[in-house]
């Protein structure tokens, strides 16, 4: 871990925070392409099921690389997804955030992340952990890895028409 | 009609058979549904399990037979038993981990123990039962359990016919070409995904051998293939492949015919698609024929099979349909793979189910978002049928019952005559 005086980590939590709530506020508003835009092109946003953590080797909700996020965000944007158009509404809160290590250019952050969905006149409610791999870059950051583990991520769930 | 006939004795107003007309109360009546988990799920086979799910002696999965919840458990000598979860003495269950191994079940309440056969092995402080108390009669309820090529199945009917007869050599034939996937190797279920939809588990019963909905509800996954898979996908178009009603309620849907038997025409290009993984396998040493086989079984079989009432096979999955309520039905993805094969293999098989299944792949939100609309939808127009009639212009007899165009609804019409026969 790099050495920090308080007030620099301080600094980095409030820049990280400033980041994370970004991210939520361009996917509550449906902005994929500024989101896409967010991310390194070797980066990976991965919604594992379970407590495995060998995400490669086994089935996972999403395991997606930047072709799969272009195509996944194309079928959200292109209208002939039927669970996509119209999507349900969110509005998710990021929260309890908390830097583990900062190593190099990488910052390895999680947070609490509630998310609360509409549609069909229903309300659905979700909590996860979310682990992002931050990569710094002039004067802000990317993601570089993304890691999101819904609660109950191998029990019964419905139907996603959004990101977390 | 008296007023103390059942209330669904009209069988031929739920689905007349003729036109293929199904009513909407079908979907949304709660007393029908009883009746249905009565009727149909607790006197026909049922599937619970695969047995790579539970590989060893002493391992278990938790599963459901309708409503009922049980458990699938190989004993010591490796015999396979389905019980139901619950504990002879006041009704707990005696297992809530979804999947593990074990010596015995103990409900946690008096403790009661349980061998892994279900039959009562002790309990604490039994005097007060008297000398008369026989464990032998207390023993968790069994069902009768059959497997066929690794397909768990049980029922609580005594009298059924034997599971293969239940399925017949048809439905046998296409299970021995679906597990061909393997590749060689034996296959086995890499994980599940699991999701709920508020619908009847009969919209769920449909859909697996219906290709009239795939180029529509499909169409945005479909836009994130490569052109030759796309052109494998486009089955409706090219026209070459049939549903057929396979008996007792069982149908396939051959979408891609050339896809059949894997094992077949092995000789063919690789396809672009799995250039890379090829290339892998022969680097990691795999001899040509081997690597053209494994190759080949990634991708997944060519059609689609619908086992009535609760079980299908599609592509590289199985998916499992738990009815609920009436208007609610849970649905198992589980994904298969090649128990021992080259992890590239499995990966890309992985990666391949992502990209369809689950809540948050690409086709299975916008089937679930359907199946939920044709449940919202039939709240209005009550007096209209449900039309399952499609194809019936041209089917012709096929091995072992109709046979009709890709896209006819002659597999909806198969388990519906099922249905029908079990609800007399």
């Amino acid at each position: 871990m790099t050495e920090m005086s308080k007030i620099d980590t301080n600094a980095l939590l409030m820049d990280v925070t400033r980041f994370l709530w970004h991210e939520a506020d361009l996917l509550d508003a449906c902005a994929y392409d500024e989101w896409l835009d967010l991310w390194t092109e070797d980066g990976l946003y991965i919604m594992p099921m379970g407590a495995g953590e060998d995400y490669a080797n086994q089935l996972n909700l999403c395991y997606d690389n930047a072709k799969m996020r272009r195509d996944r965000i194309g079928r959200f944007q292109a209208g002939f997804s039927i669970s996509s158009a119209p999507p349900a509404v969110t509005v998710r809160t990021i929260s309890r955030i908390v830097i583990d290590k900062t190593e190099g250019d990488l910052i390895a952050v999680r947070a609490a992340e509630h998310l609360i969905e509409d549609k069909f006149g229903r309300q659905r409610t979700w909590a996860g952990n979310a682990y992002y791999e931050l990569k710094a870059v002039d004067g802000g950051f990317k993601l570089h890895r993304k890691v999101v583990k819904l609660l109950n991520s191998d029990g019964m769930l419905n139907s996603f028409s959004y990101l977390f | 009609m008296s007023l103390d006939m059942p209330k669904f004795s009209d069988l031929d107003a739920l689905y007349d058979e003729e036109n293929a007309k199904v009513a909407t109360e079908m979907y949304e009546d709660p007393d029908l549904f009883a009746e249905e988990m009565e009727k149909v799920f607790k006197r026909t086979w049922v599937f619970v399990a695969h047995e790579s799910e539970f590989p060893d002696k002493g391992s278990f999965k938790l599963s459901n037979v309708g409503l009922e919840p049980v458990i699938v458990v190989r004993d010591r000598k490796g015999k396979i038993h389905c019980m139901v979860n619950r504990c002879r003495h006041r009704a707990a269950t005696v297992c809530e981990v979804k999947k593990g191994k074990t010596a015995s079940f103990q409900c946690p309440y008096h403790g009661w123990g349980y061998a892994l056969d279900g039959s009562l092995r002790a309990l604490p402080y039994p005097e007060q039962y008297g000398d008369d108390f026989d464990k032998a009669q207390h023993g968790l309820l069994k069902l009768r359990t059959e497997a066929y090529n690794g397909m768990v199945f049980a029922t609580f009917n005594d009298d059924i016919e034997p599971l293969v007869d239940f399925l017949g050599p048809e439905v046998c034939r296409y299970i021995d070409l679906f597990m061909k996937q393997g590749g060689g190797f034996p296959v086995k279920v890499l994980g599940e995904h699991q999701f709920t939809v508020p619908m009847n588990w009969k919209v769920q019963l449909e859909n697996t051998t219906d290709a009239y909905h795939f180029p529509v509800v499909h169409k945005s996954f479909m836009q994130t293939l490569d052109g030759a898979t796309n052109e494998m996908f486009d089955f409706l178009d090219k026209g070459k492949g049939w549903v057929e009603d396979l008996g007792n309620g069982h149908s396939v849907m051959m979408m891609i015919p050339e896809l059949e038997d894997l094992e077949a025409n092995l000789d063919a290009p690789i396809p672009e698609r799995f250039s890379a993984l090829a290339q892998e396998l022969r680097d990691e040493g795999y001899p040509d024929d081997q690597v053209r086989r494994i190759v080949r079984a990634v991708g997944g079989a060519g059609f689609n099979l619908n086992l009535f009432p609760n079980v299908s096979f599609s592509l590289a999955f199985f998916r499992v349909l738990t009815p609920v309520s009436v208007e609610r039905t849970d649905i198992r993805h589980m994904a298969l793979g090649m128990d021992g094969g080259p992890a590239a293999a499995n990966q890309m098989r992985l990666r391949l189910h992502e990209h369809f299944q689950g809540p948050m792949g690409f086709g299975s939100p916008d089937d679930a978002e359907v199946w939920e609309r044709v449940q919202r939808g039939t709240k209005g127009g009550e007096q209209l049928p449900i039309l399952v009639n499609r194809g019936m212009v041209d089917e012709e007899p096929g091995t072992a019952g109709p046979r009709g165009h890709i896209s006819a609804e002659t597999g909806m019409r198969a388990a519906y005559k099922m249905w029908k026969r079990m609800m007399a």
